[in-house]
């Protein structure tokens, strides 16, 4: 999942000025997120109008990200749309700028800061896993991916300053490679480790077209 | 036999060496370099110019060691893979072997957030690994990184890394020694010893595994100068161990600075003493003025 959080609210009014806005949520990962769903939306209205600014309507679009979803669904909201040049979006990243491509004439404001790809570990705790590098090796590392876990992407082991498990830069992080020994320990194949990891093709990252 | 460095050279007849490091500036004073390395021209073989240590940005380790080699002195020229991609990285190779640099020290780095500019972006697009056996490939091979032909001129250089026998996983180190050696490391500086009961018994694996015939190794002192600078080692600087012992004798000293110093001296005596240790590194950190008594006393020959 795409893993959100939304701006400060000061933030957003001063993007917004006293122009009326209208207003669009996502109905997935920032739903799940609490950044952009139904809820937030509403809060995020209700802050608006208690400010002084009009809000010329709402919707949560399912997902923002889809294109051809979007064109269908803001059909419906065309008069409210037309009554205002600026649209919040409550969406990742993604979700902003497929909003962006569809309302080139209006003023995009971006309600979220998009963070990382990531699990959701329990209700508003998210743990970043992956780092989109468009070539997988998880399976050389038993399903733990060095390049998203450790701050230095190392692939050949930790560095001097994983202790205890935890990671130099913040003990609050555990070091992927203690994991990654760990298991390797438990399962007898230490000696996979002993192999020098290639250094990766950043170029399958690179993609900024696919289509299938 | 035609060595690469005076480095190799004294390693490989046998000597006991010694490196020391030098830390450049934050400007762009050469004199600063200038007087550290006039201080220990002739206390150690060759000399460690680090590439912004603890990511605070200094003058660069390339320019620091072309300032050594106009003294004749000899450069170990620290490289890391925090602030240069592969293109960047291989481009100073080439570099710094042109203006006459022998030794490098290839290193990850420390992570951007200890320094004087935590919100950069760090590289790390490749690893202390794979640098090494990239350029042990550019020099034994005459291929970069992507399999493209050096046209003229290799890197003719005497590559060496760091070991850290006091990080976690502890079993892990060794492995990952073996690995540098396996990517081209041919002499290891270690992290700075006050446990050495623990650096033994990681001594011990190492000649468990025979790595000890395969790479020169030296390990790291750094003298403590005060109470406040051992706290600091002992709680604030990632993947250091100063035992109690070491902190107790350094707090009820009525001279800090001289117990520190003596502890040194008493560590180098007893690493010398360890099989397969071939030389000692000394990092004085601001108190490099000492490095020549700390030589004399511990009885290193130069």
């Amino acid at each position: 999942m795409i893993i959100t959080k939304q701006k400060n609210f000061m933030d957003i009014l001063r993007r917004i000025g006293s122009k009326p806005v209208f207003l669009v949520g996502c109905s997935e990962c920032a739903t799940l997120c609490k950044s952009g769903g139904k809820e937030e939306v509403l809060a995020i209205k209700e802050s608006l109008i208690k400010n002084k600014i009009p809000v010329s309507g709402w919707v949560v679009l399912e997902p923002a990200c889809h294109l051809m979803n979007d064109k269908r669904m803001l059909k419906k909201y065309s008069k409210e749309l037309s009554e205002s040049t600026k649209i919040l979006v409550l969406a990742c990243g993604n979700g902003i700028q497929t909003l962006n491509k569809l309302f080139p004439e209006k003023e995009i404001i971006a309600g979220t800061d998009t963070l990382f790809l990531g699990e959701i570990s329990r209700v508003n705790e998210f743990f970043k896993q992956c780092l989109l590098c468009g070539e997988c090796i998880l399976d050389d590392f038993d399903g733990f991916c060095p390049v998203t876990r450790c701050p230095k992407s190392m692939l050949n082991g930790p560095c001097g300053g994983s202790s205890n498990g935890k990671c130099e830069i913040n003990s609050e992080i555990e070091c992927v490679w203690d994991c990654i020994y760990q298991v390797f320990k438990k399962k007898g194949k230490l000696d996979v480790l002993t192999f020098i990891q290639k250094p990766k093709d950043w170029s399958k990252a690179l993609e900024n077209k696919r289509r299938i | 036999m035609n060595y690469r460095s005076n480095l190799e050279k004294v390693l490989t007849e046998g000597h006991f060496v010694v490196t020391a490091e030098i830390g450049p500036p934050k400007g762009t004073d050469a004199n600063k370099i200038r007087e550290k390395a006039k201080l220990m021209k002739d206390s150690a073989d060759a000399f460690n110019i680090t590439d912004n240590q603890t990511a605070v940005v200094r003058l660069s380790s390339l320019a620091g060691s072309v300032i050594l080699l106009h003294m004749d002195m000899e450069p170990i020229m620290q490289i890391t893979c925090r602030d240069r991609n592969r293109i960047g990285l291989q481009s100073d190779v080439l570099g710094a072997a042109a203006l006459g640099v022998r030794n490098m020290l290839c290193l990850t780095g420390d992570h951007q957030k200890f320094g004087n500019h935590p919100a950069a972006k760090g590289v790390f697009d490749v690893d202390s690994i794979q640098l090494l056996q990239i350029i042990k490939n550019m020099r034994d091979e005459g291929i970069f990184q992507s399999g493209d032909r050096l046209l003229s001129g290799k890197p003719y250089v005497f590559l060496g890394a760091a070991a850290n026998p006091y990080a976690d996983p502890f079993e892990f180190q060794v492995d990952r020694l073996r690995k540098k050696i396996d990517a081209g490391a041919e002499f290891i500086q270690t992290q700075s010893v006050y446990k050495i009961d623990k650096f033994s018994e990681w001594m011990d694996d190492v000649r468990a595994q025979g790595l000890d015939t395969k790479v020169h190794i030296l390990a790291g002192i750094t003298p403590l100068k005060s109470v406040k600078m051992t706290e600091r080692m002992k709680f604030h600087v990632p993947g250091t161990d100063v035992p109690n012992s070491v902190y107790l004798r350094m707090k009820k000293a009525s001279d800090p600075a001289k117990e520190g110093y003596a502890i040194a001296v008493e560590t180098i005596h007893q690493l010398k003493k360890i099989k397969g240790i071939h030389g000692i590194h000394i990092t004085a950190l601001f108190w490099e003025e000492i490095i020549p008594l700390l030589v004399k006393d511990a009885g290193l020959h130069v």
